[in-house]
């Protein structure tokens, strides 16, 4: 990764003809060579705005510029640089995959090349299917095919929208190792998705969107240590009225029926402190008949970010009259 | 201009007629083999000539002609609205392309099958009656003319229409009465005069007239008129289409 930015986005609205505001003044770097992830909820913004990057939706004001050239200007010089996974698999289903990949690699103005199709379609492990039809193929495998596609022109810049969703563990793991060469040959990768584990495991930084507002764009390693909460829950045979004097812990919280006494914790930092507590909580005679860790979810993260963040704006409108 | 890509659309689309040979070819050929055997041989015989020209023969150009029309809306019409039902427009969209570089890919595709087809039937035809062709070059540039045209307009029905109904609709309901309507099996001077003037109003009388006159020399119209009507309805087409992707209509928000 560079510091030099192959994508910049300058004030970008969007409203559709419906009224729906999708993107509100968007402002965005993507680094040369980064794997970025945009997370947030459904209806974010995150496919309109890889919509518009790609051409499927005409922008609204705002500039856009992919490796220097305007979007809608030197919209072919630009096109060709870029590789899009839709989120919704739309492929011909009477058309050989063999077929539907030339066809593409060929819309982008690409010469036939069957010895790099052959290299590609074999590192999806879809070489043995080429001449099968898509409607004959299972749904990771048409995925596969759609990344195919995407790849057929060996683009500079490729976007994932939410490549991950109803994929199978066997796809999603070879999909990031593909994704992690990719990177390591020089490609942008820009990808959205809702699990945080991904972008935990994928990305360089992270930027999250909501109401077609950026929220935030941070370095991934930096985003986990904010945001990275753990809590360990452990449910108590008998419920307790309040938690003996000697306990001093911090994150620790009794729920209002007393049955369950919630640890939260950051995962990256003190994480052994787990053993700790659990020590702590047997010397003073505290039992439990059952316990279970979670994560908080992106989207659990998110809300309280973006309510944060809401309520901040509420303040200061209602401060301003 | 990216002419790898009109390639590649261009060939994916007739793979798609040679993978569909009978859905594209073969029932065309099919039905216009019974119509001359019912309206050439059966009937035809008992008919008189026109213009000096048999009845068998002269139904030939009009009987391309239908079918012509008709293939023609529906493959453009067809290779446009798929992409839109099934979403793989995305590549479309994405692609270097501009809008003209797609419209000649899909209508040029579509174009060579209505040419290829109306060669066909013209061939059938040959093994049911006699006739000789006066300007074979007119013929062909008709021919190639009237499906382009055609093609176009599919393309338009293709881009509009939001349902496999909408589709069948313009084809069967307003393309099929016109031309039966436009002299294909008869000539308009047969009408009576009232009918005669309200059959001008029939674009399919200027078409079926100019390929006729380019057959047998005869016409009920000038030829020239024709081969006028047939650029004008080309150009309110290509306007109509220039239109949908200024505006991005049903393709682009």
């Amino acid at each position: 990764m560079t510091n030099e930015s192959i994508i910049s986005i300058s004030n970008l609205s969007k409203r559709y003809p419906s009224g729906f505001q999708a993107l509100d003044n968007i402002n965005l770097t993507i680094k040369r060579g980064e794997i970025f992830a945009l997370l947030g909820p459904n209806g974010a913004g995150k496919t309109s705005l890889i919509s518009i990057l790609c051409g499927l939706v005409n922008p609204g004001p705002g500039e856009l510029k992919v490796g220097g050239l305007d979007v809608i200007k030197d919209y072919r010089a630009v096109r060709k640089m870029i590789g899009l996974v839709p989120q919704e698999i739309a492929i011909s289903m009477f058309e050989t995959v063999w077929a539907t990949v030339n066809l593409t690699r060929g819309l982008y103005g690409k010469k036939p090349d069957d010895a790099y199709l052959e290299k590609l379609l074999r590192s999806l492990s879809l070489w043995e299917k080429k001449d099968n039809r898509l409607m004959t193929l299972s749904g990771g495998m048409k995925r596969r095919v759609l990344i195919a596609k995407a790849l057929s022109h060996q683009p500079q810049i490729l976007f994932l929208d939410e490549p991950t969703a109803g994929v199978d563990v066997e796809l999603r793991r070879d999909m990031w190792k593909m994704i992690r060469e990719l990177r390591n040959e020089g490609v942008t990768i820009i990808l959205t998705t809702h699990y945080i584990e991904e972008a935990e495991d994928m990305a360089d930084r992270v930027g999250v969107i909501n109401k077609g507002r950026i929220v935030l764009v941070e370095e991934k390693a930096e985003l986990m240590k904010k945001l990275g909460k753990r809590q360990l829950v452990l449910e108590l045979p008998a419920p307790l009225s309040s938690l003996p004097q000697g306990i001093q812990i911090e994150g620790l919280a009794l729920s209002s029926d007393g049955n369950k006494l919630t640890y939260s914790y950051d995962s990256h930092n003190s994480s052994g402190d787990i053993g700790q507590v659990i020590r702590t909580l047997y010397e003073h005679g505290i039992e439990f008949r059952d316990l279970h860790t979670s994560q908080s979810s992106l989207e659990d993260i998110f809300v309280s970010l973006v309510s944060a963040n809401d309520a901040h704006t509420a303040t200061a409108t209602g401060e301003r009259r | 201009m990216n002419f790898q890509a009109i390639k590649a659309i261009y060939k994916f689309e007739l793979n798609r007629t040679r993978r569909t040979l009978t859905q594209s070819i073969a029932s065309p050929v099919l039905s216009t083999s019974l119509y001359f055997i019912v309206f050439g041989s059966a009937i035809g015989s008992r008919m008189m000539d026109i213009d000096g020209v048999s009845y068998a023969a002269f139904i030939v150009p009009g009987l391309i002609l239908m079918t012509v029309l008709v293939e023609s809306i529906n493959n453009a019409a067809f290779s446009i609205y798929m992409p839109r039902f099934n979403g793989t427009i995305y590549e479309l969209l994405a692609a270097p392309m501009s809008a003209f570089e797609i419209v000649i890919a899909y209508v040029g595709a579509a174009a060579t099958k209505s040419v290829v087809l109306g060669l066909i039937i013209l061939l059938t035809a040959r093994l049911f009656v006699d006739f000789s062709i006066v300007y074979p070059l007119w013929m062909l540039a008709f021919l190639v003319l009237i499906s382009i045209t055609f093609c176009l307009f599919g393309f338009i029905l293709g881009v509009w229409a939001d349902g496999f109904e909408r589709l069948q609709v313009v084809p069967s309901m307003v393309v099929m009465p016109l031309t039966f309507l436009g002299g294909s099996f008869y000539s308009i001077s047969m009408l009576p005069e009232v009918w005669q003037t309200v059959a001008l109003f029939n674009p399919v009388v200027y078409l079926v007239n100019g390929f006729r006159w380019s057959f047998y020399g005869v016409s009920d119209v000038n030829a020239a008129l024709s081969l006028g009507m047939i650029v004008l309805f080309m150009l309110i087409c290509l306007t109509v289409i220039w239109w949908i992707f200024k505006t991005g209509y049903k393709i682009k928000v």
